[in-house]
């Protein structure tokens, strides 16, 4: 009876580490995962408020506004329909540039501006975000479009 | 004719890969031995045709022949000639020449090697490698021709990318394919003794010092491209849970696991299926990363639609390759019958457990990589997973495998002496303890429950590590012997990783802002002055370079230049660091951009103990290079004996 009283105690509590784990692992995973949006589908207001996310387009034209003496910037991002601000407080990437490509992470505040924790833009002059890319396609412009 | 030599010699590669594929596997299958022994020519010549090809594409590159698409693409005039051979692997088609140069030294390595093996088997690996040259000869050749001619020729060529232009991804790359490739070679064993249906302990002998050598020049490939990412990547990040750099990291701990189980399989004659299994999964994850990298899918699925043949192949060449295999190990039972078994407290269930853990970490991080695509590819939304998923599911498993390493190293194979094996663990344990606290507590500061459990782990794998050498230095115990000792210095370089990695993840300090000229900025104690930008000409670039002093207590320390270059060719801005490396820390400065009216933005860091991540990494590969380097496994004499 004992050993095997003491199997049973050693499997059942390998089972509940077990439950345990697959519990954190799956709350880190819904908790990291970021959905994209469109600067159309937060401007209808479909991009859950306050929950962190990916918004995509081309930075517009003369649209970069810096605070003088600070790092912080606002720039207006398209999907060449709908625009959305993005207020950003920090270094942007090397091949951030008006006219092309970029990437945002961050919340939408409420106010409508999107408060954006990370900017990423392309990785080298002939590729896109691979996500603005796709989208544009979708809405019917050349996948390497850009503002002139 | 330079090109055209080299597109025939692969074609002839190509050819030589296909007799080594028939010749020997047919060979071994009816019994003839004249077959067989076609295997060791045919490698040979396969290497040869494939380096010349390989030197081809060299000769382009030096002699600026613009006329070849490939060189005009990712080459130029003004492009120094370290850079113009790096180059040749630069991108797609001439990465894979270097691939395929390397598998065929491998291959040509074991022909070599393989005296001592039985024929048959010896036959049978040198086939089965022939077999995945042959996909990727056809994959080269077919889709991938680095010799392709432009008609007419370009005057100028379009430029590396300025990314590439440094000397250590020059390295990174072979390093790396070394790595890769070199886990054909456990794969080739296994599905030997799959063909052969045997599998006993002297094949895990002959196969361990080649999983051993693969895994070797992956760690380090792996750490050298950490520090590139550190250094020229500008943000001075080391690790970014980026989908190539998983690409690589899976067939590391795929490789690692695969190490382990090889020695229960050699000492004991035990876990034969599961070596068999990580040999296959391992390669499996190699040719996966190929795939990843090379095929286009994560620049973005869809583009992968749009150019379909390349990503095509490696995944019908993928699915064919691991379909096969697991067809294979699925009806071939090979797994040596063992007679032995083990107790609960003994090396072989410390390392079985090293076996679960590794394997899960294997899996979550390839969950994390795959499904985004996935999702993207069944238009079920386009996602992204973060760093910090890749964070826990990683520390999760990996957490109790370092307190296993440090207990599991001095178990006694079968059975342990619970009580001698206490009395051995105490000191390290006492060390460890001491250690961790004075470290965490003392010198940075504490900084969280969680920190310190990184720390006391860490130490506890160093100090497990160092038992037993420190025994043998104070005349207490016996000379380890030299896989011993490749084991225990391996070990230990994972733990000095693992102290690199707690340590600037806790006590790393970064700070953006922006810093007018003259403007001075305090990090830790540290003063940052941004003196001056000047513009400085380098041989295909501009930059401009800021001069920063750094001073503590208004004693100057060092001077920083951070860069911005602006490549000629291909115009793109590149963040060049300045970083004052030490063993104490690496003070770090790069530059943003200019944001008018004399200021620029700039990111300071300091990241203590940072140059331990990759240290430790190289000290791991050492410990790899001890352990191959043991006399048992010079197949030479003995090992023919044993036949």
């Amino acid at each position: 009876m004992k050993p095997r009283r003491r199997r049973m105690m050693a499997m059942t509590s390998g089972l509940v580490c077990l439950a345990a784990a697959t519990a954190l692992v799956l709350t880190a995973f819904e908790q990291n995962m970021l959905y994209f949006y469109t600067p159309t589908e937060i401007a209808a207001g479909v991009a859950p408020e306050g929950k962190r996310l990916r918004v995509g387009g081309l930075v517009e034209r003369d649209s970069v506004r810096r605070t003088p003496g600070s790092l912080e910037v606002r720039f207006d991002v398209t999907d060449l329909d709908r625009s959305i601000t993005v207020a950003y407080a920090g270094v942007l990437p090397d091949l951030f540039r008006e006219g092309q490509g970029v990437v945002a992470h961050g919340r939408v505040g409420g106010n409508g501006v999107f408060e954006a924790d990370e900017v990423l833009a392309r990785h080298d002059e002939n590729y896109m975000p691979p996500e603005v890319a796709d989208m544009l396609e979708e809405r019917g412009h050349p996948r390497d479009a850009s503002l002139p | 004719m330079v090109p055209e030599i080299g597109q025939i010699s692969l074609a002839l590669a190509l050819c030589l890969a296909v007799a080594l594929a028939v010749f020997p596997l047919a060979g071994a299958h009816a019994g003839n031995a004249r077959w067989m022994d076609a295997a060791r020519p045919c490698a040979a010549g396969m290497l040869a045709f494939t380096a010349l090809a390989f030197a081809m594409l060299a000769v382009s590159f030096f002699r600026h022949d613009f006329s070849v698409q490939y060189v005009a693409l990712h080459s130029n005039l003004k492009l120094p000639a370290l850079y113009r051979f790096a180059a040749i692997w630069g991108a797609h088609e001439g990465s894979l020449v270097l691939w395929q140069l390397i598998l065929s030294g491998w291959t040509a390595a074991v022909a070599l090697a393989s005296r001592a093996l039985p024929q048959v088997l010896r036959a049978r690996v040198l086939g089965v490698l022939g077999l995945v040259s042959i996909g990727f000869l056809l994959f080269i050749l077919l889709t991938s021709n680095p010799f392709l001619r432009l008609f007419p020729a370009a005057a100028d060529g379009a430029d590396l990318n300025p990314l590439l232009q440094d000397p250590a991804l020059a390295m990174h790359p072979p390093l790396l394919y070394m790595g890769y490739v070199g886990l054909a070679v456990p794969f080739a064993f296994a599905i030997s003794a799959l063909l052969s249906g045997r599998l006993d302990q002297r094949w895990a002998r002959w196969t361990r010092p080649w999983t051993t050598a693969a895994w070797m020049f992956l760690t380090v490939g792996i750490a050298l491209g950490s520090w590139w990412a550190y250094y020229e990547l500008g943000w001075g990040g080391w690790w970014f849970w980026d989908p190539v750099e998983n690409a690589s990291f899976m067939p590391w701990l795929a490789g690692t696991a695969l190490m382990h189980t090889l020695a229960v399989t050699e000492r004991r004659g035990l876990f034969g299926n599961i070596t068999l299994l990580l040999a296959i999964a391992a390669f499996g994850l190699s040719l996966l990363g190929t795939f990843l990298v090379r095929s286009g899918v994560l620049v973005s699925v869809h583009a992968f639609a749009s150019d379909p043949a390349r990503g095509l192949f490696i995944l019908v060449f993928l699915a064919v390759v691991m379909g096969g295999a697991l067809l294979l190990y699925a009806f071939r039972n090979a797994g040596a019958n063992p007679q032995t078994g083990f107790r609960l407290v003994s090396r072989e269930s410390a390392l079985l457990v090293n076996t679960v853990l590794l394997s899960a970490a294997t899996v979550l991080v390839l969950f994390g990589t795959l499904y985004p695509l996935a999702l993207d590819a069944l238009d079920m939304g386009k996602i992204s997973v973060g760093p910090p998923y890749f964070n826990l599911v990683f520390i999760l498993p990996m957490l109790p495998l370092l307190l296993v390493v440090g207990a599991g190293m001095h178990a006694s194979w079968k059975a342990t002496d619970t009580a001698a094996w206490g009395r051995k663990l105490r000191a390290p344990a006492a060390a460890a303890l001491i250690a961790g606290i004075v470290l965490s507590v003392a010198v940075y500061g504490f900084a969280g429950i969680l920190t310190g459990i990184g720390m006391l782990t860490a130490a506890w794998v160093i100090a497990a590590a160092l038992r037993d050498p420190v025994a043998w230095l104070l005349r207490r115990g016996p000379r380890p012997r030299r896989s011993a000792w490749g084991m225990q210095v391996a070990h230990c370089g994972l733990g000095v990783t693992t102290l690199g990695i707690v340590v600037v993840s806790a006590w790393g300090v970064e700070t953006d802002r922006s810093l007018a000229l003259g403007e001075s900025l305090e990090v830790s104690g540290y003063e940052f002055q941004l003196e001056r930008i000047e513009d400085v000409d380098g041989p295909n670039y501009q930059a401009a370079q800021g001069v920063v002093q750094v001073s503590r207590n208004g004693r100057p320390v060092t001077t920083l230049y951070p860069q911005k270059r602006v490549y000629e060719v291909q115009q793109s801005p590149m963040t060049e660091a300045g970083i004052d490396a030490g063993w104490r820390h690496d003070l770090f400065v790069a530059l943003g951009e200019p944001l008018g009216e004399d200021a620029w933005s700039v990111r300071v860091q300091i990241k203590p103990l940072v140059r331990l991540i990759w240290l430790g990494a190289l000290i791991m590969g050492l410990g790899g290079f001890l352990a191959i380097s043991d006399r048992r496994y010079r197949a030479t004499g003995t090992g023919s004996k044993e036949q």
